[in-house]
């Protein structure tokens, strides 16, 4: 009997001593498309600092929502929120909400013509045409005209596009709509949207899937997805009129192009000035609290911030993301700089 | 006495019954038939519970669109627009023409296995038909994505728009991709869950009948259909439960569905099911409306399996009466 008391005495302190030494956990939700340098990120700050933070991949919507309900500490999306989504979680939450671009993503147009010829030349108004149904053969003379040197073939052109919503489908459709004022009024920017031709394939495998198995497809699919798969794609003409094949660097070209970047990070890079810029890419965010009410959070997210900042974007090339450009990253740490916690600075 | 009076209750009996059990004290069996009455309810409520949540979050979608929200046929979520005709064609549509393939041969296959097959053949072969339905429907899609797709696209749809082209039904371009794979891939999915049961209800039908028909003078086919005959209520169950697995399947259809939402005449144009839209655009949706369409496609998923049912019910019931009528 008194054996047992004793026991339970002591498994009551350690109870007590595993609380008191509990370490500061932090829980995400959002976007699938960064989930991998995230998970790396979250792995490689947990080794230095023994701060947890999980996250968990459930797509841009969840993640917004979730950030709006209070029911994490960060969201992520690769989409920014709209005003109105801001005002909400503001009302609820009573804090604003930051966007902290992390990485960024692009798109590549991927085809398949026959003999397997490579080199594709597009532009915008012809990529928009082309997913609009208003070019329908490989022949159509807009394309050869971009394409002098290919032979191209008098072949339906068959669209393949995701069925999924995805952060994807949205650069790649703000992009049209940059390009194209058709596209803009007929469809529209979306996570979802409207297609008005083609096939739905789902994830990026789906749409690879199509474009691999059937001659005269085009489609469009995350970089990373591309490269790791070695998968054939089109270089687009930029604004300043050159062919640009998509790299890494020609998308960090691309951040580094924007001119007068709104203060709030809210930004559209597709379609975007300088030279040798890759047209279609896209931030994608982090979304935090701008003040938290937990003091050892905020002190663990702020640090994980400015890491993430410095140190994680050396991660990115390795997991087939570009990294942030060095006048993007400066705008980060101002607004990293302003987190409070209960209106005080975070220490 | 008392005792064996309890085993086997009639209706009437059954009130006072329990009474008895009550005031006798046998806690054991009061405890035990509260206990299976509250599982038998908590499955009713569960379904009243799912539909009304559903209702509930899909409000703001009911109130904006209506019966628009059946009838339209445009899902444009930019403009936020939502008509669900086009997708709940698809579904219907993918469905009943797999249950179409599969039923004949379902029935087929499970009257070989249980009439006409020798024991060393039916054991290896019920085995196979059961394994069918263990598969996972994202392997069906796989299987569909690489084997299937090139096989319609190269071999199958060229040869029907060459025979067929002049109907409708077979017009367009072959790309593999379509209502064609998604139908054919659902056929197999659905087969072995009509076979298994089938070949079960088929087997209690009692040996006596089909002694007593062959005694008769009938021929085997007409012992067969003596058999087939007796148990049609169990294959009509067997029937809904493979269309329940149709209607709800996700993962398969949408790898081979080409996911549009397109109302076509032609089996080799696009299309989409419910299940798949739900799937794939749940995730990143973002605004209140778009969720909250989406969960109103579930609602109409939800009834329409309900309708399917106790129509289904109905069905079974009606020719009950009229079997033993006759």
């Amino acid at each position: 009997m008194k054996m047992n008391k004793i026991l339970l005495a002591a498994a009551g302190l350690v109870l007590l001593a595993s609380q008191a030494f509990a370490q500061v956990q932090l829980n995400g939700a959002g976007a699938t498309f960064p989930a991998v340098i995230y998970s790396k990120w979250f792995d490689e700050f947990k080794n230095n600092t023994g701060v947890q933070i999980n996250y968990q991949a459930i797509g841009s919507g969840g993640g917004i929502k979730q950030v709006t309900e209070g029911t994490v500490d960060f969201g992520a999306s690769d989409g920014p929120m709209s005003d109105a989504q801001l005002n909400e979680a503001k009302a609820k939450q009573g804090t604003n909400i930051l966007h902290i671009p992390t990485v960024l993503g692009a798109v590549v147009v991927s085809y398949n013509l026959p003999g397997g010829q490579k080199g594709l030349n597009l532009d915008g108004e012809t990529l928009a045409d082309i997913f609009l149904g208003k070019i329908t053969k490989w022949d159509d003379a807009r394309i050869k005209k971009l394409n002098p040197k290919l032979s191209l073939p008098s072949r339906a052109i068959l669209v393949a596009h995701r069925s999924d919503g995805s952060g994807t489908s949205f650069i790649f459709t703000d992009y049209l709509s940059k390009v194209s004022k058709e596209w803009e009024s007929k469809v529209g920017k979306g996570t979802s949207v409207n297609w008005p031709v083609g096939l739905g394939g789902k994830g990026n495998d789906g749409v690879a899937g199509l474009i691999k198995q059937t001659t005269g497809t085009i489609g469009y699919v995350e970089l990373a997805y591309a490269v790791q798969n070695g998968i054939m794609y089109a270089n687009m003409k930029n604004k300043a009129g050159e062919f640009v094949e998509p790299s890494f660097k020609s998308v960090t070209l691309a951040a580094e192009g924007v001119k007068n970047m709104p203060e709030d990070l809210r930004v559209s890079i597709t379609d975007a000035d300088g030279k040798g810029s890759y047209p279609i890419s896209g931030f994608t965010w982090l979304l935090v609290y701008s003040n938290f009410k937990n003091e050892a959070k905020a002190g663990a997210f702020v640090k994980f911030l400015k890491w993430a900042m410095t140190k994680g974007q050396g991660y990115a090339t390795g997991l087939y993301y570009a990294p942030l450009p060095k006048t993007v990253v400066k705008m980060c740490e101002k607004k990293i700089a302003s987190i409070t916690v209960n209106g005080k600075k975070v220490k | 006495m008392k005792f064996n009076r309890n085993v086997l209750p009639n209706k009437e009996e059954k009130k006072g019954l329990f009474k008895k059990i009550h005031l006798s004290n046998n806690i054991g069996d009061f405890v035990f038939e509260r206990l299976t009455l509250l599982f038998a309810v908590s499955v009713f409520l569960l379904v009243l519970l799912m539909g009304y949540e559903m209702y509930q979050s899909s409000k703001l979608s009911i109130d904006k669109f209506g019966l628009s929200f059946l009838s339209g046929s445009t899902w444009d979520p930019v403009k936020e627009i939502f008509g669900a005709l086009p997708i709940i064609y698809g579904t219907i549509v993918s469905s009943v023409l797999a249950l179409a393939i599969a039923l004949p041969l379902s029935i087929g296959v499970a009257v070989f296995l249980a009439e006409l097959a020798p024991s060393w053949l039916e054991k290896p072969l019920s085995f196979l038909v059961e394994l069918l339905a263990g598969i996972p429907s994202v392997v069906y899609g796989l299987w569909g994505v690489f084997v299937l797709v090139p096989w319609i696209r190269d071999y199958v749809e060229p040869y029907l728009s060459d025979k067929l082209g002049f109907l409708p039904f077979f017009n367009g371009a072959p790309y593999g991709f379509g209502l064609l794979a998604a139908v054919i891939i659902l056929s197999v999915m659905v087969l072995p869950i009509i076979t298994s049961i089938t070949r079960d209800v088929l087997k209690s039908v009692p040996a006596a009948q089909r002694e007593a028909a062959l005694a008769l003078g009938a021929t085997r086919w007409q012992a067969i259909k003596i058999v087939l005959a007796d148990s049609r209520s169990g294959i009509l169950g067997a029937t809904m439960l493979g269309l329940g697995r149709a209607i709800g399947e996700t993962m398969a259809v949408t790898m081979v569905i080409g996911n549009r939402a397109l109302i076509s005449p032609s089996l080799f144009d696009p299309s989409y099911t419910m299940a798949s839209v739900i799937a794939n655009e749940f995730t990143e949706a973002t605004s209140e409306l778009y969720l909250s369409s989406l969960v109103e496609l579930a609602l109409v998923l939800f009834v329409i399996t309900i309708i399917i049912n106790g129509l289904a019910r109905l069905l079974v019931w009606s020719m009950d009466r009229k079997w033993r009528r006759g």
